[in-house]
């Protein structure tokens, strides 16, 4: 029984994408999203690519994507949850009732600590859901699909109780902060702060993983792949700040944060958004749930169990509370996708997080997690949470109308699909 | 045998699936350094013997003493803390992690801020895979891509690696090569010599006359009778399992 590799000493000719070692599956989703921005670009007069346009596009992205990245374990450990529209409604009603009803009676309308208080109760009040859901499915073994359409319906019809229906609006403007808009961003100064940490932790991150690399000895990319790779992340995390810092704030906006800032507004000032709240929530949920999917126990337990079930419990995994923790996280992750979503709204009615849990699935699905259980990356969710996005505001702005949006994003889910699977047959993964 | 008390007793126990009484009133013993071999055809209630002893399933009746201790287990995290490492006759691999993974499934090192540390447990992974199979060389890819040996190999190595004082081998070289399966051989002889204590199941007689002490057979959830294997022949075990008739007690 010979076993050497291939992989670690072909002396073989490379091609250029060998050379680059992407992952290919990655290269395509990117390529997607390229394809896109280039039809629904050219067809709005290239309105869609503009600064204003992927601002709102990103926003708009950042509720579905963060509850994808909860969905990618969910559905790695071999379950689902159509639960996550319902339940985003359901907290996103509550904590607006919190800050609408009941907080300014206890504290005092526009307390500073009125937003504090929200924040913390929609992510608790999420990963409390969750984790009786996660015990309902791990401990009475009723299915996961089961129990959280039961949730599905559950928390859409508790939502309309907690206020009998009652959408609830103002929000409080701290909180309102969360969701985006002309306040809601970093600002010009700290966005680019934010963009040169970003690009220098990528190029650090992939300079110590080839030195791990190198120390094992394994197959090494040519200093010029690496440093392509290095230029292509570092630069497109400073051009995404760059955009956002050429969308000027609009002028009725200005007025109001000049004259709340005490600076004289003239004709002749102009500030740029930069980068929106919203999505560093985003890439702050992202770097975590990355972190804990590759370098934490509990994530490794995770891909065990969806690759296993057994092979994990003989292992002395405890599976049946690792469910209740997977579900308690996609809870929590819900309630900060629920601050996200009725912050940017500065509402919420009876009808907040309809349809989500569908949006938050195709995006897990879209970027490579499959059903079957044992693989997917929270990476390509998020991906996959921005080609849906993409679609969505895309045909928006291009004029197609709702229907048709839905059939079309039907007929993409089911053909995207398609093609992993055929993608990983060949691959023989 | 050995006056010493003996590293692990399972006495009368029993066990059923529904209506099938898998294991029906079993008694065995295993000393420090002695290999004990579990004949029987298929469905005789081996596996489901051994894995009472693993924490994978919890007996109806019957007691296990460790060490002349009565020991409590309930679940596979109890045995391992009485120094029990199974190779389970599916693997119990996790197929879409790598080989180190699989290793050190639910026995991760850690990095001192708590993370796991993948770097540590491949080099680990090399140094146990060098001694066991030297030409083991797909440390990082995921064992689905793996032949079934190969596979084989990383859940030997499991067992292993750990410090084991009580192995259990159910089939550990159904999938081997001739060059693999003589490793193992040479492993379980070294294991010996060390005090570890091994249940070995296999259906190759010969095989089996070689590496155990001694040889248990099992037939239909019960015990047919346990034979010194100086004591009997091949043909004697194999009307054993056969027959379900203890040849010599029978005379
Ligand atoms: N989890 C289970 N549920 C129901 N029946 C089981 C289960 N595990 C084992 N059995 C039954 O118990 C009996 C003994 O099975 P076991 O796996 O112990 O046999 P074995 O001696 O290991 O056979 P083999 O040589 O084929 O591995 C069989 O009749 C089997 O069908
Ligand atoms: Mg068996």
């Amino acid at each position: 029984m010979s076993d050497e590799t291939a992989a670690t000493s072909s002396p073989e000719k490379r091609s250029l994408l060998q050379e680059l070692e992407i992952d290919t599956r990655l290269l395509g989703m990117i390529g997607a999203l390229v394809v896109l921005w280039i039809i629904f670009g050219f067809f709005t007069d290239w309105r869609f690519m503009s600064p204003r346009n992927l601002f709102n596009v990103s926003v708009q992205t950042a509720s579905v994507a963060v509850m994808a990245t909860g969905m990618v374990f969910v559905i790695v450990t071999r379950n689902i949850d159509l639960s996550v529209g319902s339940m985003l409604g359901f907290i996103g009603m509550t904590t607006a009732a919190l800050q609408v009803q009941w907080l300014p009676d206890i504290v005092g309308l526009g307390h500073w600590s009125i937003w504090i208080i929200a924040v913390i109760f929609a992510i608790l009040m999420g990963a409390v859901l969750g984790a009786f859901q996660g015990w309902v499915i791990g401990y009475l073994t009723v299915p996961a699909f089961i129990v959280t359409l039961g949730g599905f319906l559950i928390y859409r019809g508790a939502m309309w109780w907690v206020t009998q229906g009652q959408t609830q609006a103002p929000l409080d403007t701290t909180f309102r902060l969360l969701g985006g808009g002309a306040e809601g961003t970093l600002g010009e100064t700290l966005s680019w702060v934010f963009g040169v940490v970003a690009a220098v932790s990528a190029v650090g991150i992939m300079l110590m993983s080839r030195r791990r690399k190198a120390a094992h000895g394994f197959h090494l990319k040519p200093a010029w792949a690496e440093g392509i790779l290095m230029a292509l992340a570092a630069g497109l995390i400073l051009g995404y700040v760059w955009i956002m810092n050429s969308y000027p704030i609009p002028k009725g906006a200005m007025k109001r944060i000049t004259a709340s800032q005490g600076i004289e507004y003239t004709e002749d000032l102009v500030w740029y958004h930069g980068v929106a709240l919203p999505v560093v929530i985003l890439v702050v949920v992202t770097v975590v749930m990355t972190i804990i999917a590759t370098r934490t126990r509990f994530g490794r337990y995770i891909y065990a169990t969806g690759g296993n079930p057994e092979a994990a419990e003989l292992s002395g995994i405890n599976t049946r509370f690792l469910t209740v923790k997977i579900f308690a996280l996609m809870g929590a992750l819900t309630g900060i996708a629920s601050i996200i979503a009725s912050a940017r709204l500065n509402a919420v009615d009876v009808g907040l997080g309809t349809l989500d849990e569908l949006r938050v699935i195709a995006a897990a699905v879209i970027g490579g997690t499959a059903l079957a259980g044992g693989i997917g990356t929270i990476y390509g969710a998020v991906i996959g949470a921005l080609i849906m996005q993409t679609l969505q505001s895309g045909m928006a702005s291009v004029g197609v109308d709702a229907p048709l949006q839905n059939i079309v994003v039907g007929f993409v889910l089911v053909f995207a699909v398609w093609v992993d699977i055929v993608y990983r047959r060949r691959t023989g993964n | 045998m050995t006056k010493q008390t003996p590293l692990v007793e399972m006495k009368d126990i029993r066990i059923s699936f529904g209506g099938i009484r898998a294991v029906d009133g079993v008694s065995i013993d295993l000393h420090p350094g002695e290999v004990v071999g579990l004949l029987g055809h298929n469905g005789a209630g081996k596996s489901t013997l051994i894995k009472i002893l693993s924490g994978a399933y919890k007996m109806d009746s019957g007691e296990i003493w460790i060490n002349g201790e009565k020991a409590e287990i309930n679940t596979p995290r109890d045995a391992r803390s009485y120094n029990i490492e199974t190779i389970y006759q599916t693997l119990a691999l996790a197929d879409n992690l790598d080989a180190p993974s699989n290793l050190f499934l639910g026995r991760e090192i850690l990095t001192p801020l708590g993370f796991v540390d993948d770097d540590t447990m491949e080099a680990e992974t090399r140094k146990i895979m060098k001694r066991l199979n030297p030409n083991f060389k797909k440390i990082s890819e995921p064992v689905s891509a793996l032949s079934g040996g190969q596979r084989q190999s990383v859940a030997i190595a499991r067992a292993v690696y750990f410090n084991a004082k009580i192995l259990i081998m159910d089939e550990p070289t159904a999938a081997l090569g001739v060059h693999e399966t003589a490793m193992v051989a040479k492993l379980i002889g070294e294991l010996k010599k060390q005090g570890l204590g091994i249940f070995l199941i296999s259906h190759d007689t010969r095989e089996m006359m070689e590496l155990c002490d001694r040889v248990s057979v099992m037939k239909n959830g019960q015990l047919v009778g346990t034979e010194k294997v100086e004591d009997v022949t091949e043909d004697d075990i194999l009307s054993m399992i056969i027959l379900g008739k203890n040849p010599k007690a029978a005379a």
